[in-house]
This record gives C-alpha cells, sequence and structure tokens, in this order.
C-alpha cells in the first residue's frame, strides 16, 4: 500500500516538474516533439534510479557511519557525473540500438537538476532502500508524462501564430503554468 | 585589463546576456524559490557568491588541470563552495535555510554556474573572471527579486512583507506554482520587447 501511495503522490500530486520546479531545463528544452520527449524520459527513469540506488547505498554506508554528512553534495555529484559517463560507456558497448536512442540526452542528464534533487530528497525523507527505488521509479514517470503532454500541446501550439514577443519561451511557459494548474487537481487525493 | 571593459564584462551579465531572461539558465531555482521577493534575493545572493568564488579559483587553477577532466574539476569546485553556503546558511540564517531547502545543494547543478567557468574562467584572467561572475550573478539575482516580487505582489499584495494593496486582497496562484510559470513568461516576453525596442 505504501507504495501504491509513493507512486501516486510523486506521479500526480507532488510532481517533479510542475509542483517542484526540478528538470525545467529539459521540460523546456526537448519538448519541442514527442520522439525526443520520450528519448529524454528514458534516459531520466533509467540513470534516476540508479543513481537514487547508488547514492543511498553509499549514505548509509559510506557517510553516515563516518559522520561525514556534509560531504552529501560533493559525493552525489560525482557518483551522478562517474555514472552518466558509465552508462553512456556501457551501454555503447552492450545495447547500440538503446545508446541510438538514448545517447544524446545523456551527457545533459548530470546537470539535471531532478536527479540531485531525488537522491537528497530520498536521504531527506528518511526511506528505506526499496521505498527508495520506488520513488525515483515514480518520479522519473511523473517526469516523463509531464515531458510527453507537454510536447504534444507544443506541437499543436507551433502551428498558432503569435505576437513577436511572445513566440518560444514565453508561450511554453505560460502553456506550463496551464498544466500545472491541471496538475493541482491532483492535490488532496493522497 | 583596463577598468572601462571590466565594467563592460559587468553589465555584461546584468542586461545584454541576462541569465534568466535572456540566457534562460537555472530555471528550477528562478521557479522554485521565488515565492517571495526575500526569498528570491538570497537565493541569488547566495549563487553570487558561488559564482564569484569558483570563477576566481577556476580562473586561478586553469593552467594546472589536464584539459580532459576539466568537467569533473570544475564541479568539485562549485561543490565546494555550495557546500560552504549551505553550512554558513544552516548556522546563521536557519529560517531562510529552511524555506530555500533542497535548492541550496542543487546550486551545484545550475547550469549558469558551470556555464560560466566552462565559457568564461576557463579562458580568461583571474580579475575579468571575477566582474564575469559579479555581473552574471547580480543578473541573476535581480531576475529573481523582480519575479518573486511581481509573485508576492500579484499573490499576497505585499513587497518584501511591506503591504501595497488593501488587507483583504489575495490571489493565491501566484505563490503557487501554476503562478511561477506564468508570470515568469510573461516577465520574459515584457524583456524581449523591451530588448528590440
Amino acid at each position: 500500500m505504501t507504495y501504491i501511495l509513493i507512486f501516486i503522490s510523486a506521479v500526480f500530486v507532488n510532481n517533479i516538474v510542475l509542483s517542484q520546479f526540478l528538470g525545467i531545463c529539459p521540460f523546456l528544452g526537448v519538448s519541442k516533439k514527442i520522439e525526443t520527449a520520450l528519448g529524454m524520459s528514458g534516459a531520466v527513469a533509467f540513470v534516476m534510479t540508479i543513481a537514487t540506488l547508488i547514492t543511498y547505498i553509499i549514505q548509509k554506508t559510506v557517510l553516515e557511519p563516518f559522520g561525514i554528512g556534509f560531504l552529501q553534495t560533493i559525493t552525489f555529484i560525482l557518483i551522478i557525473a562517474a555514472l552518466v559517463q558509465m552508462v553512456e560507456i556501457i551501454l555503447k558497448k552492450v545495447s547500440p540500438a538503446l545508446y541510438q536512442a538514448l545517447g544524446v540526452f545523456l551527457p545533459l542528464i548530470t546537470t539535471n537538476c531532478a536527479i540531485l534533487g531525488v537522491a537528497i530528497m530520498v536521504i531527506q525523507k528518511d526511506l528505506s532502500m526499496l521505498e527508495s527505488v520506488v520513488f525515483a521509479i515514480s518520479t522519473a514517470i511523473g517526469f516523463g508524462l509531464a515531458l510527453i503532454l507537454f510536447a504534444g500541446i507544443r506541437e499543436q501550439l507551433s502551428m498558432v501564430k503569435l505576437p513577436k514577443a511572445m513566440e518560444g519561451t514565453p508561450t511554453a511557459l505560460l502553456t506550463a503554468g496551464l498544466l500545472a494548474m491541471a496538475f493541482m487537481g491532483f492535490a488532496g487525493i493522497v | 585589463m583596463s577598468k572601462v571593459s571590466n565594467v563592460k564584462v559587468l553589465f555584461n551579465g546584468i542586461i545584454k546576456e541576462n541569465p534568466v531572461f535572456v540566457l534562460l539558465l537555472g530555471m528550477c531555482p528562478t521557479l522554485g524559490t521565488t515565492s517571495s521577493a526575500i526569498n528570491g534575493l538570497s537565493m541569488g545572493l547566495a549563487t553570487t557568491f558561488v559564482l564569484v568564488a569558483s570563477n576566481v579559483v577556476i580562473a586561478l587553477i586553469k593552467n594546472i588541470i589536464p584539459d580532459k577532466v576539466r568537467i569533473p574539476a570544475f564541479i568539485v569546485v562549485i561543490a565546494t563552495f555550495v557546500t560552504m553556503v549551505e553550512m554558513a546558511m544552516q548556522a546563521y540564517l536557519p529560517a531562510l535555510y529552511e524555506s530555500l531547502g533542497l535548492f541550496i545543494p542543487l546550486i551545484v547543478v545550475n547550469c549558469i554556474v558551470l556555464g560560466r567557468a566552462e565559457a568564461y574562467a576557463a579562458k580568461n584572467t583571474v580579475f575579468s573572471s571575477m566582474f564575469d561572475g559579479l555581473g552574471m550573478g547580480l543578473g541573476f539575482s535581480m531576475a529573481l527579486t523582480l519575479l518573486g516580487a511581481t509573485r508576492e505582489l500579484l499573490g499576497t499584495g505585499k513587497v518584501f512583507s511591506l503591504s501595497v494593496f488593501p488587507e483583504n486582497y489575495g490571489m493565491l496562484l501566484f505563490v503557487l506554482a501554476p503562478g511561477a510559470f506564468i508570470a515568469l513568461g510573461y516577465l520574459i516576453a515584457v524583456f524581449n520587447k523591451l530588448r528590440k525596442a
């Protein structure tokens, strides 16, 4: 039951992009086409799950026992940066097809604050290891959902004629605002 | 490096290449911490400190870092300063630390900081890197304060907690998530319009 609650809360109620404001850069950057949005979502889901698991293990086995919790930020970001590189190398060797689909998005992920954000959040919320993994996967699904919905709207929107100053980002942000408003409707179901 | 060009570098970050309104970098803290003007300003200043300090250190050590590991090296420098800000804030400004929350450690992944390190500090002198960091930081702070003030004014009728509108005014939407997107969207549109004119 807890896992279902974590899932619903992370995907709908506390959507990472639309209510926590994490991962806005890829949300605005790669949301012009549904295809690229799908690729980015896949890459984020992949890295987020592994990164959360590994940072969780490091936190519990190294940082906490040795009392060096203040090194959390440095450690986590280095782990994530190294992990992204590793995933890229392994994927290239093991599954070229998957690498083709996700390859271009992988380097962008290091500076995606959603990854580091989730890694820190599970520590702050004091979740267990399994809960953390469920939380990471759900958050990634929430990210994907928001990104793909947004890309769908933007594809339609690109055919509309807009005032010069409103073209591009301003309109994208307004659309995101409306989408966030829609997601506010989920508040209170968990 | 003459004085005039340093001033130019400084203003470049504030207006011509404003990180938020023009370069569209660092969107997460921009949207996430601007529920009030004071939160926006503090986040801006914290980021400015990290920007200036990391730009100076990176400009100092740029010649001894091998090219291949420069990005991880930059990240370590940046993360060090972020940890310093985080600990100082936790000790001296606990209330502010609570309200900014997760976004303090996340300065590490703010694209502006790494972006300036890579694009400017790695190629220029220590002194002009400092000005670049300061300009970018002030531009970022200005944008965040402006957005924070707009949201606070529209949402609660106050600016920096001083009442502007009548007491019973309130439009909660602008303090909540959707308001952040909408307010920033219109601010960028206004900035676009002013820049072209």
